[in-house]
């Protein structure tokens, strides 16, 4: 190989270069995720099979009194989500994605340019970005949400966890939805969706719900309710480290399931990462650089 | 016995595979660039087992999209890596299929290894002038 002459002869170089694919979107997902966290509002990015039951989901959530919504809706070519969502009285837009199968971070930041929904999900506490009807894809892209929620509709079956293990890999909660079919569903049985999800989810966090009844919707709003305070609480945390106060406080912050939220390391739940199972409580606690 | 699985046969560039390729490639030419490379060779990809990217679909897509790129003549080579959880206490791994708890300890396990799409390394021809 000729390395001095200048003749032009090439050589075969190898270069290490460690790139995830997916930085990208999820920088972009990032900066989403800053955004929502200035606005007080707590994104949720619900996922699901199309038919699981998220458009009801959300039209049920409606009458719960947990504050205001707002939301997008992610489909390959039509409106009518995001339109059942408005007649709600919802702030809604849909995102169609034409042949996408799924939602990325920069397709939600793009959304969020029209004004009057920027304005909505500003004002809003909740901001739901109901996705692309899939149980493959929506997993792997982070759109800057504080939580994963799948919805999984009793007629789709118990075995879907273990079918699609990425998608509740990736869950922070489990909506099994149109409970109030149970009756008509006599080979389903709720000890093989849990056994499946034990496979998938270390530690399943699952509620059962009917839009229809109302059945299980007070689990529904209580979750929200407390993840939303979660995300307040871990930005006036920031706020205040940012602010150069070094301070001591008692990790007692009455969760449920302490353990679950802190069992993921892949990057998807960054708003809140520090450990609260620190076996002393009165080491100062030292929160990690942002 | 009947074949009960089916894949159709043109998965269409709706399969996110094809939009995880074009980044791939984006990143490749940047590389390449940096490096004047005159070719790229091989690209070393790590795909894991829980990362939710299908293998098959993902060198299809690639080989779709090659011909018009710097890696027309490349090589894609994936290496394939296993998905994991871990006990946070005592450390012991578990893989893809077991219930997601360690039994000594008493805890829940923590997603250790498998989720990620990793361009590795090139090898690229670089001329000397």
């Amino acid at each position: 190989m000729c390395e001095d002459c200048g003749c032009g002869d090439s050589e075969l170089v190898p270069v290490e270069v460690q790139h995830r694919i997916l930085s990208e979107n999820d920088r972009v997902a990032s900066h989403n995720r800053e955004h929502f966290a200035e606005q007080g509002v707590l994104a949720i990015n619900l996922m699901g099979s199309p038919g699981s039951g998220k458009t009801a989901l959300l039209e049920a959530s409606v009458g719960l009194g947990i504050g205001s919504i707002s939301a997008v809706s992610g489909d390959l070519a039509t409106d009518r989500d995001a339109d059942r969502l408005v007649r709600k009285g919802i702030v809604a837009r849909s995102i169609t994605t034409g042949s996408a199968c799924h939602l990325d971070a920069s397709l939600l930041h793009h959304s969020l340019h029209d004004e009057e929904l920027a304005k909505a999900v500003a004002a809003s506490e909740f901001f739901f970005i109901e996705n692309v009807g899939n149980l493959v894809c929506p997993a792997i892209y982070d759109l800057g949400q504080a939580a994963n929620v799948v919805a999984l509709s009793v007629t789709e079956g118990e075995d879907k966890p273990i079918k699609y293990p990425v998608m509740f890999d990736r869950a922070d909660l489990v909506v099994v939805t149109k409970v109030d079919l149970l009756p008509y569903l006599p080979g389903f049985s709720l000890d093989a969706l849990k056994d499946g999800l034990a496979q998938v989810m270390p530690d399943p966090r699952v509620l059962f719900v009917s839009a229809v009844t109302g059945e299980g919707m007070e689990g529904w709003k209580a979750w929200l309710l407390q993840q939303r305070a979660r995300l307040l609480e871990s930005v006036a945390d920031a706020q205040e480290y940012g602010h150069g106060h070094g301070h001591e406080h008692d990790h007692e912050h009455g969760h449920a399931h302490s353990h679950h939220d802190h069992s993921h390391d892949d990057g998807s739940h960054g708003h809140h990462d520090h450990d609260h199972d620190h076996s002393d409580h009165s080491t100062p606690h030292v929160h990690p650089t942002r | 016995m009947l074949r009960s699985r089916y894949r159709a046969p043109n998965s269409g560039d709706g399969m996110h595979e094809y939009s995880l390729v074009s980044s791939l490639m984006d990143e490749i030419d940047r590389q390449a660039g940096a490096h004047r490379a005159t070719s790229v060779q091989k690209v070393h990809v790590r795909l894991g087992e829980m990362a939710g990217v299908d293998a098959d679909l993902f060198r299809t897509a690639f080989e779709m999209i090659q011909p018009h790129t710097i890696c027309a003549e490349a090589e894609l080579v994936l290496h394939s890596e296993p998905a994991g959880w871990a006990c946070p206490l005592c450390g012991r791994r578990h893989p893809l299929g077991a219930t997601l708890r360690c039994e000594a300890c008493d805890v829940p396990l923590r997603p250790d290894g498998g989720r990620d799409l990793v361009l590795e390394r090139l090898e690229m021809e670089v001329s000397h002038v």
